[in-house]
């Protein structure tokens, strides 16, 4: 790296890795499906106002008589008769606001855990592992119902349980790959010329520690989906009137016989979420080759 | 390997302890809140009160916390049972007896026979579920990772792929809308009920399956993937150079070295059955303790939840050392050192 060519095979290595990046994103056709996915329900969660057709908790007495999809309501109605697919589109808000937020500060918490763990070593570095070993035994569905026991349930305690539950995990991680740039020979220059801990941590190795933390997150993400979804689907979620999809699917499973798309359509939504996140995962994954 | 065993399970004991010190303090977090829990909506201040005195519920946390891990050891005596409280809540056993979490404030009896009804449904749902998982997950590991890159291993992973992402609740809507309210074969619903149509293996069928499907699909790649990696390594050729018969090499030579990975995420796997059971029984209405933990929390049943996460927290932190132990133990590299 101290060559006089450095700079131009440093460059080179940056164009290959951009045009692998390229050619996973693009190309690969999972990816891009993944990509979609994704996008499209990022956007209706962000236009729902504008996409619904109708308001989610407004009930249509008429339709309710006959839930099936209809001229008037395209995917139907649910057994009260609040359109199916407005509650869709309201659902994806739930699930795009509460999923980012719990996974992002599962890695905030266990990524800063992680890098101060794997920098300073020694005591610190066994009182965080000790500590996340703890954690780690706690699955995420027994932290909420501990939280609610005391604190009620709300979005909240949704975020704190999924940072709980995930954040060990996301720690090891950082702690394996800061452990293995730290003694590069980039993280050393800066220490010679003076940089504090914080500065190295955040500017020098938090750029650098790359794809198997974000292959990690788009999983992580696809569990914490299942989770929202599953959490609703107890009745342990957000309250009643706020639509979300795993809700929405036990509302419907008394009438699976009669009027299956009330549980099929929000359960079908749910489902290509978590999928879109696996498939990244496993086509980011290509990065690191 | 005695020196390994000890500091195990010494870490197992420490672990165990600080998880149910956590536990303890978030649910009896504020003393008031645990006074108002066992007397329910409708209690006046003053009643509220003069529990909180009568159980000591103003003590610091540390002290309360002794205090509750006495009670479960059967070193103290409950406070909350007997006609001091009034509360009608009586125990045939005593006051004192290890394991004892208090009273249910759902049913308004002790914990113990709450537990005893539903106990034994769960661990058979567990077990038929594990039972079933490691086979089926073995077989289609070993055959795709014998045969990587194959139309059949093509067609295991794509499946395997797909079932992962699936929520619990998704496969337990399918599968009762296939064969439950379309086919008609199996019951939808699994109480277990006395004198119900459908026998109670028919009622099992479907619980069971949900639970399969979740995890095998993830301990099958798992395995796949472990296979692969050892087919890779050198003694495998060198077996195969001296001639022994492909299937001799794949029994003898590779599954041994490769299950050694997989066997820890099997263990691991009991975790995500716990979760699974949770959601399982909710559905199907069965009628063991993850929706005994369900009921709960939606109640507020304080001590009933406190029981169960500590049941399912104890399983899950013994899975975890059992699964470290097996590694030490089928592992001669670290086994020795």
């Amino acid at each position: 790296m101290m060559t006089p060519l450095a700079g131009t095979a440093k460059h080179d290595r940056h164009r290959k890795r951009a045009r692998r990046l390229g050619r996973i994103l693009f190309r690969s056709g999972s990816v891009s499906v993944a990509l979609n996915i994704l996008l499209f329900w990022a956007v209706v969660a962000v236009a729902a106002p504008l996409l619904s057709p109708y308001d989610p908790t407004t009930i249509d007495f008429t339709a309710s008589l006959d839930p099936s999809p209809s001229a008037a309501h395209w995917l139907g109605t649910d057994a009260t008769g609040r359109d199916l697919l407005s509650r869709i589109i309201w659902g994806a808000r739930t699930t795009f606001l509460v999923v980012p937020l719990s996974v992002l500060s599962a890695f905030a918490v266990g990524g800063v855990a992680g890098m101060v763990s794997a920098w300073f070593g020694g005591w610190t570095d066994t009182i965080i592992g000790r500590a996340g070993d703890v954690m780690l035994a706690f699955p995420a569905l027994i932290v909420y119902i501990i939280l609610i026991t005391s604190f009620g349930p709300s979005m909240w305690n949704i975020v704190l349980a999924v940072t709980l539950a995930y954040a060990p995990g996301v720690a090891r991680l950082m702690r394996a790959q800061v452990l293995s740039i730290k003694s590069l020979e980039y993280v050393l220059a800066a220490r010679a010329a003076g940089e504090g801990p914080l500065y190295i941590m955040f500017v020098e190795i938090l750029p650098n520690v790359g794809t198997p933390l974000i292959v990690d997150l788009c999983l992580r993400t696809g569990y914490a989906v299942i989770l929202v979804g599953t959490l609703g689907f107890l009745g342990l979620g957000l309250p009643p009137p706020t639509p979300d999809w795993g809700g929405m699917v036990v509302e419907g499973v008394n009438l699976l016989t009669l009027y299956p798309h009330i549980s099929l359509f929000p359960a079908a939504a749910v489902t290509s979420v978590v999928i879109a996140c696996n498939l990244l995962a496993d086509g980011l994954r290509g990065l690191r080759r | 390997m005695k020196r390994i065993l000890i500091n195990r399970i010494v870490q197992f004991l420490v672990i165990l302890l600080i998880a149910s010190f956590l536990l303890f303090a978030v649910t009896e977090f504020s003393p008031g809140n645990v006074a108002a829990k066992i007397l329910g909506p409708y209690a006046l201040d003053s009643q509220v009160r003069m529990l909180t005195g009568r159980l000591h519920l103003d003590d610091p946390l540390l002290t309360r916390y002794l205090r509750w891990l006495a009670t479960l050891t059967g070193l103290l005596p409950n406070q909350l049972g007997g006609d001091a409280t009034g509360l009608g809540l009586t125990d045939p056993r005593g006051a004192q007896y290890f394991g004892n979490f208090g009273f249910s404030l759902m049913q308004g009896r002790p914990i113990v026979d709450v537990l005893a009804d539903r106990f034994a449904h769960t661990v058979t749902l567990a077990v038929w579920a594990i039972g079933l998982t490691i086979p089926i997950s073995l077989a289609l590991g070993v055959l795709a990772g014998t045969t990587a890159g194959s139309w059949i291993d093509r067609t295991i992973t794509v499946i395997t792929v797909t079932l992962t992402s699936l929520p619990e609740f998704v496969v337990s809507v399918a599968l009762i809308f296939v064969f439950s309210a379309s086919l008609g074969w199996l019951p939808g619903t699994s109480p277990l009920a006395q004198g119900d149509r459908w026998s109670e293996a028919s009622q099992l069928v479907l619980p069971v399956a949900v639970l399969v499907i979740a995890s095998s699909a993830y301990v099958t790649r798992i395995v796949r993937s472990s296979v692969v990696d050892t087919l890779a390594r050198p003694f495998v050729r060198t077996a195969r150079l001296k001639g022994l018969s492909p299937l001799r090499v794949t029994f003898f030579h590779v599954l041994r070295n490769a299950l050694i990975a997989p066997i820890t995420v099997i263990l691991l796997q009991i975790n995500w059955i716990l979760t699974g059971v949770v959601v399982v029984e909710a559905i199907f209405a069965y009628p063991g303790i993850g929706r005994l933990m369900l009921e709960a929390a939606l109640f507020g049943d304080l001590y009933l939840i406190q029981a169960l996460t500590l049941i399912s927290l104890t399983v899950a932190i013994a899975t975890q050392f059992l699964g470290d132990l097996a590694y030490v133990l089928l592992d001669p590299r670290i086994r020795v050192a």
